[in-house]
């Protein structure tokens, strides 16, 4: 996956097509939600597929870093009379200082290992928002204030889908800068041989810990995104099921491929929207899908589509 | 003083001695081979030198500098490069970026320049590049550099990992077993190439079982038996030293020796 | 002294369903280095189809029978029909598979049952007896002998039958085995089958005591996940000890901490043993061969 320039143009390119193609082709406020959402959640799982695609380092707890991010913006405001976007500044520092914090002794750990010590990471966030219902609200979420910038009151689904896609795009762009540098093959190098990585000056650790403070960032951004837009939120956007999901829109659209996190995410956003049409079968449905996905394209949908093209193009 | 320097170095796994206070040096354009049978303790050794495992005594001495018990990538960085014997090659990148990832510490990392994609981070990718083109093409693989590493065939990825480690510029390259699974084709290009490496100024440690190899391109020839030095000298004593020939041969193989 | 034997008990009791849980994730990774995300979806259908064939007036031996050959025609359908086709595909794949299937499987069970809690009488009644003091319930013995004989099976079919060795074997070196003539497909199947019928058995044994649901799965998988990574991964004894050990600290930790924060307390100790212990309690301490 060497990412060039040739290939960042591509995939920023293809990505700015499609986010001005969605309005012009769904104009609904419902489905121009759904579609803030979906970037909103591809800018989550991007941070993830630079940990796990690019870096090969398993989090199941990655939600844990949405709720930081989330509850920051939400609590700032109330408790401390900060402005929420100031909030949602200091949500990113919080998360990226317990990434930094905990990921020195946590990457230490090699695979499942690792599985679990971030998906303890994760529960213990999600255990402190429901429990400390003074604070956070407990189970049943909590109000956020609407965002007020130099006077202008951020509202409407057309706006917010406005913002979400130029942030999704500013961190596609910082994801493949990273790619294609000399950090970004550090990372892809120590993904394949850390021994070998190590003996070529490579700092494993200290790269691995790099990465993962990015990924936290990345997620505590997109969490603060979805709390100012949705206005509200519950502990569920840093449950386990959220982690998974993020997981799961990584594989799904191709690891260690950004177009593919962002397809992942769009399709892990979109289909339950879309599966409401199958009522009650809606959750039986998406797994089934996800095993049919994982079966015959599992490299993921990106690097598969890019594979069957390729092998077309040599036939 | 030498430019790499191993003194008493012990190890023991699970009470069995892997290696009894064994120790070499090597001077700057000097080829040093390690040789012994399996298990003599010759890849431990590098380990222990390379900074992989902590040697529960002894010391490494770099430039006159005690280096015993740094990490790689510290190792690293004061000029030590190496390969393995069971090649660690970065399987998901190219050949080119491969040798890149071996230019880790002449580049300038400033994470905030890298994220923005600032021109002189897109600067150094080129030199970079450029520089490990010059080195596949130093070990012949230059038509190669675009392919996928995992597509490579056995003896290419040999020379892939030597145009890695000279990525490092190092003053010390130690390779292990790099003409191993090599045809004698193979084997002779690795042979020049050690040469040249030589030549430039830098030490060369091996280990090596293709005893022709060894005897033709080596300077000196460290013998190692059962974790324990058992010779030392210039190709030529250690060749005609009986207890080598024991060693490697056999009583049997000393009593033909000495008829012949 | 009376708190404590009952924080032991009931520490033990909900252990002894982690640890098979745990167990289930250990037989199949062995066999195929899959985690079966799956694998608390078994206690699920072990406990939701013994309710239902017992509400439709099966006597409780039968429903129970009934729902451990659901568990394990599931487990056999999960592995022919997802695992063996994304075979060759990278770890994390396969665990977005078992993920895939668990969401499946609860899917189902949502439409087929209901999104109630059920329970059905204990086995040999409710009355707690006093033992130190403390309130036990027949049930938690019923559990913690199950459990335990359920481990010595396992015990005696891996040691001493030929079909055992072979997943020993298989589980050490696949490629060997295939080499002197073991269908390792078999074994895996094998594996899929044991490990349902254990999780099935695990949810039929506690489900009067915690009730069940269709959505019980995914915190038992989580846990069991936890135990196993505990014990260290691949070793039965240590997913058992993992199981244990997770169900006592959440017991303790409730009594005498606080019972909100009985899981963090749990994941905090566990994520201290790995900083301590990288391989888990029992693991094998892995030495890079380079």
């Amino acid at each position: 996956m060497a990412s060039g320039t040739r290939t960042k143009l591509l995939v920023l390119g293809s990505l700015l097509l499609v986010s001005l193609l969605v309005p012009l082709l769904f104009p609904s406020p419902f489905h121009l939600r759904v579609a803030a959402l979906v970037w909103i959640n591809a800018v989550a799982a991007l941070g993830l597929a630079l940990l796990m695609g690019l870096a090969g380092q398993v989090s199941l707890g990655h939600a844990g870093f949405l709720g930081i991010g989330a509850y920051a913006t939400a609590l700032g405001p109330k408790h401390l009379g900060l402005d929420p976007l100031a909030s949602m500044g200091l949500g990113l520092v919080a998360a990226g200082l317990l990434a930094f914090l905990v990921g020195r002794p946590i990457l230490r750990l090699k695979g499942h290992y690792l599985a679990v010590a971030t998906l303890g990471l994760g529960i213990l966030v999600h255990l402190v928002l429901v429990s400390e219902v003074p604070i956070t609200g407990g189970p049943d979420g909590i109000q956020v204030p609407r965002l007020e910038l130099l006077g202008w009151r951020v509202a409407g689904p057309a706006t917010w889908y406005g913002i979400t896609g130029i942030v999704l795009l500013l961190a596609a762009w910082l994801a493949l800068n990273l790619e294609d540098s000399s950090t970004g093959r550090a990372l892809r190098a120590l993904h394949d041989s850390e021994v070998a990585a190590s003996v070529v000056g490579v700092d494993v650790a200290r790269h691995k810990l790099v990465v993962f403070v990015i990924a936290a960032v990345y997620a505590a951004l997109a969490g603060g995104l979805f709390a100012l837009f949705n206005r509200f939120v519950t502990p569920d956007v840093a449950g386990f099921l959220r982690s998974i999901e993020l997981v799961t829109m990584v594989v799904i659209g191709g690891m260690g491929s950004i177009l593919g996190a962002v397809v992942g995410a769009a399709l892990l956003t979109v289909l339950p929207q879309a599966l409401t049409l199958f009522h009650e079968y809606e959750h039986a449905v998406l797994g089934l899908l996800i095993i049919l996905f994982m079966v015959f394209l599992r490299q993921g949908i990106v690097p598969g589509i890019a594979g069957l093209l390729t092998r077309r193009r040599a036939a | 003083m030498s430019l790499l320097e191993a003194r008493s170095i012990s190890i023991a796994f699970g009470g069995i001695r892997a290696l009894d206070s064994v120790g070499f040096a090597v001077d700057p354009g000097e080829v040093l081979a390690i040789i012994g049978p399996n298990g003599a303790g010759k890849t431990t050794l590098f380990n222990i030198v390379t900074g992989l495992y902590r040697a529960q005594a002894g010391e490494v001495r770099l430039e006159g500098r005690e280096v015993t018990g740094l990490p790689p990538h510290a190792l690293a960085a004061r000029g030590l490069a190496r390969t393995f014997q069971n090649l660690q090659i970065f399987f998901r990148m190219s050949a080119l970026e491969n040798v890149m990832v071996g230019r880790h510490l002449k580049e300038r990392r400033r994470l905030w320049a890298e994220l923005l994609g600032l021109p002189s981070v897109l600067r150094e990718n080129r030199e970079s590049r450029e520089r490990a083109r010059e080195l596949l093409a130093f070990v012949g693989l230059a038509e190669r550099a675009g392919e996928a590493a995992a597509a490579l065939p056995y003896g290419a990825l040999k020379r892939l990992e030597i145009a890695r480690a000279l990525a490092c510029e190092p003053k010390v390259l130690m390779l292990d077993e790099p003409a191993a699974g090599c045809n004698p084709v193979e084997t002779e290009e690795i042979d020049r190439l050690i040469l040249a490496i030589a030549r430039k100024g830098v030490a060369v440690v091996l280990v090596e079982h293709d005893m022709k190899l060894v005897m033709r391109i080596s300077d000196r020839v460290l013998v190692l038996e059962q974790g324990r030095v058992l010779a030392e000298g210039t190709p030529r004593e250690v060749r005609s030293d009986p207890r080598v020939i024991e060693a490697y041969l056999g009583r049997h193989g000393l009593e033909t020796a000495h008829a012949a | 002294m009376a708190e404590l034997v009952q924080l032991l008990f009931a520490g033990l009791t909900t252990g002894a369903v982690y640890a098979l849980v745990a167990l289930g994730f250990t037989l199949i990774f062995q066999a195929s280095e899959v985690v079966n995300f799956a694998q608390g979806e078994f206690v699920m259908l072990g406990g939701m189809v013994t309710v239902f064939a017992f509400k439709a007036g099966l006597p409780l031996p039968l429903a129970a029978a009934l729902a451990i050959a659901v568990a394990v025609t599931t487990g056999l359908l999960l592995h022919r029909l997802a695992i063996e086709p994304a075979k060759g595909a990278t770890v994390v794949t396969l665990i977005i598979v078992t993920i895939g299937a668990s969401i499946l499987i609860r899917g189902l069970a949502q439409i087929v049952f209901d999104k109630q809690f059920h329970a059905f009488p204990a086995f040999t009644g409710d009355e707690p007896f006093r033992l130190l003091g403390a309130a036990i319930l027949p049930q938690s013995l019923w559990v913690l002998g199950g459990a335990a004989a359920i481990v010595f099976g396992l015990w005696l079919f891996m040691e001493r039958t030929l079909l055992g060795k072979a997943v020993r074997a298989t589980a050490a070196n696949r490629l060997a085995a295939e080499l002197v003539g073991i269908d390792t497909r078999l074994v895996l199947a094998l594996a899929f089958a044991v490990s349902a019928a254990i999780g099935a058995v695990g949810g039929i044994l506690v489900t009067p005591i915690t009730l069940t649901s269709y959505a019980v799965g995914t915190i038992l998988a989580l846990k069991g996940f936890a135990a196993a990574m505990l014990g260290g991964i691949g070793n039965p004894v240590g997913a058992v000890l993992g199981g244990l050990v997770l169900g006592l600290l959440e017991a303790f930790a409730a009594g005498w901490i606080s019972s909100t924060y009985k899981d963090g307390v749990a994941f905090l100790v566990i994520l201290l043993v790995l900083l301590a212990m990288p391989q888990g309690l029992l693991g094998r301490r892995a030495v890079e061969r380079v």
